[in-house]
């Protein structure tokens, strides 16, 4: 301890100090924080919806209606439930710029998470709908892989390709690519349908089954997907695989016969 | 001499022998307008005459060779050391699996710098000069012929295929009869599909069987805007005879709004909004079911044919032919969803006898 206090001068003794300070009040507060949220749960909740409604009256109401109903420019909200509120504006998809053009695209998220749960509260409040699923109905434990890829070409790879890469659909509307979406947006986008994307509601597509479709994209089509023959060229299928073939294959097949028919350097004439 | 016929003189060791393998063969006359003017004079490259230049192709050569084998060590090297499942990451290829890698790259290595060396020896150091090989006359002979013709005359007498009639009529009619077996394998090409097309597994009161968790579906699992797939009760995927029978029963369920169904029999066949059409395209029959919930449209991906479920899948774009075929349902008394029959017309594809 003599060493210590005999750098209580040391001019980053005030740092480290502050430092200690900052850890133990963070630390503190993260203990005992919960503990007072949970009694007052009732209360934040109606307070999320008294937030939420704010955000939605700024950002929202223009095109959605001021109670959510919907008009010309929006659908109605009543009934779509937390998660497809989740979905929409945690992707970015929502607040969509216009409502013309073929669908709106994913985007830059403006809402932070905390903002995006006030927004999905008060929709809730609108009319019972699914909810944001939990970590333990998208997590990879207990998922079946393989059952998760039997699950895919049945029900999502006619619009979305075999492995996830998404393709085209009618009138410049497209199936996206799935590569590292978040697990829980793609639950999310099952349950609820967003745009023209149908629905697969637990009834019909069991939340085992959801959470097989999410193991297996992330199993072939995420940034630790190993492909084991490398250069997948897109995923998509023959078309880019035979236009490689057919430039790079046959360009280096027609430089190799150039180099051997060559004629080779003469010595010069003197 | 003219370039349509190739006497005998014209073959290289004649030819050489008098007017040697260079310089012009024929000049231009009154009977050949086309002068010949034979190969160009050879022109020596810089090993054939730099022997330093020559040693230096040399060393080349060798060490291309040297490269191949040094490749098919490192080939045997990372079969042995890499371990099967070992993955790395390569720019611009992404995750792969380092063994497959280190095979390929070694293994086309040790090809190519074989490919490469021989052919960089042929273009330096091997001879280069220009040799002309005239075509031979194709005929052969007469005295050749001639002793064909006698052999072949010997051979037929001594077979005594003129005489032994027994022979020669039975070989005919082996000879004859072989070809047959053939002809009879043909029958594999039927029988006529007879009255297969038209007719699927579904049938009245057989139940609705959700394909993701193989139980029947009530009404209420089917929210508005779901996509759902079902095979007929008791169609199972380990049966035999699974892929030839879902490849006619595959159905796709749909709910919409009773008010948006436009065509009058597809509201009548429908369940509170429930319809259910076949998922083979009437074109050529892919599995269809790119389906958009908000405009009701089903998008075949092979040829972009589409359907439009609110109004009796009617063809609205693309080159089908027909409807995809409805099938009637209902609810049974246990509260699931069953088919009140066959589908009317058959499913698929068009073909010679549909009508």
């Amino acid at each position: 301890m003599k060493k210590l206090s005999a750098r209580r001068r040391h001019p980053l003794a005030a740092l480290v100090v502050l430092l200690l300070a900052l850890a133990c009040t963070g630390g503190l507060y993260a203990a005992f924080a919960p503990a007072s949220k949970a009694q007052a749960d009732e209360t934040a909740q109606s307070l999320a919806i008294e937030e939420g409604k704010k955000l939605y009256a700024v950002g929202c109401a223009s095109c959605h209606g001021t109670g959510g109903q919907g008009s010309s420019d929006g659908p109605s909200l009543v009934g779509v439930g937390a998660a497809a509120v989740d979905f929409q504006v945690g992707t970015g998809r929502m607040p969509a710029a216009t409502s013309q053009g073929a669908q709106v695209p994913k985007k830059k998220v403006i809402y932070t998470q905390a903002q995006i749960d006030q927004l999905a509260a008060y929709i809730a409040s609108l009319g019972a709908g699914p909810t944001v699923p939990t970590e333990a109905e998208y997590g990879p434990e207990g998922a079946d892989i393989a059952k998760g890829g039997d699950l895919f070409r049945t029900n999502c790879a006619q619009c979305h390709n075999f492995t996830g890469k998404g393709g085209a659909l009618t009138n410049g509307k497209y199936a996206p690519d799935l590569e590292d979406v978040d697990p829980k947006h793609i639950y999310e986008a099952m349950q609820t349908g967003p745009q023209n994307m149908p629905s697969f509601p637990d009834t019909t597509l069991s939340e085992q089954n959801k959470k097989d479709i999410i193991a297996y994209l992330h199993a072939v089509n995420s940034d630790e997907t190993v492909n084991p023959g490398g250069l997948e060229l897109g995923g998509l299928g023959p078309v880019s695989e035979g236009l490689f073939a057919w430039i790079f294959g046959l360009g280096a097949l027609i430089a190799v016969a150039v180099w051997v028919a060559a004629r080779t350097a003469k010595a010069k004439k003197s | 001499m003219s370039s349509q016929d190739i006497p005998e003189e014209n073959v290289p060791a004649e030819r050489d022998a008098h007017e040697g393998a260079h310089g012009a063969v024929s000049v231009a006359d009154e009977k050949n307008p086309f002068a010949d003017p034979g190969l160009p004079p050879h022109e020596h490259r810089i090993q054939d005459i730099d022997e330093r230049a020559a040693k230096r192709s040399e060393r080349a050569v060798a060490f291309l060779f040297t490269v191949s084998m040094l490749a098919t060590v490192g080939f045997i090297a990372s079969y042995v050391t890499i371990p099967a499942d070992r993955s790395i990451f390569v720019f611009p290829i992404g995750h792969l699996s380092a063994l497959n890698f280190a095979l390929g790259l070694t293994l086309g290595t040790a090809l190519f710098t074989i490919g490469a060396g021989a052919v960089h020896w042929a273009r330096t150091l091997m001879s280069d000069v220009e040799v002309a090989d005239d075509r031979h006359p194709i005929a052969a002979p007469p005295e050749v012929r001639a002793k064909v013709h006698a052999d072949f005359k010997a051979g037929a007498t001594e077979s005594a295929i003129g005489r032994r009639k027994l022979i020669r009529n039975t070989m005919f009619g082996a000879l004859t009869l072989v070809p047959l077996s053939g002809v009879v394998l043909l029958r594999d090409l039927g029988p006529l599909p007879e009255d297969k097309l038209r007719h699927t597994l579904w049938a009245k009161g057989k139940l609705l069987v959700n394909m993701n968790t193989d139980e029947p579906l009530r009404p209420s699992d089917v929210a508005v805007g779901s996509l759902t797939f079902c095979k007929p009760e008791g169609l199972e995927e380990h049966d035999e005879d699974f892929q030839n029978e879902i490849a006619k029963a595959a159905l796709m369920i749909v709910r919409l709004q009773p008010d948006d169904i436009k065509d009058k029999q597809e509201l009548e066949w429908s369940h509170e909004g429930i319809v259910a059409y076949s998922k083979i395209c009437t074109h050529v029959g892919c599995p269809i079911s790119l389906y958009e919930q908000q405009t009701h449209h089903v998008l075949c991906p092979c040829h972009q044919s589409t359907f439009d479920l609110s109004d009796g899948a009617k063809v609205i774009f693309g080159p089908a032919g027909h409807a995809l075929p409805q099938l009637r349902i209902g609810v049974n008394d246990e509260g699931y969803l069953e088919a009140l029959g066959d589908f009317e017309e058959p499913v698929g594809p068009a073909f010679w006898e549909r009508g």
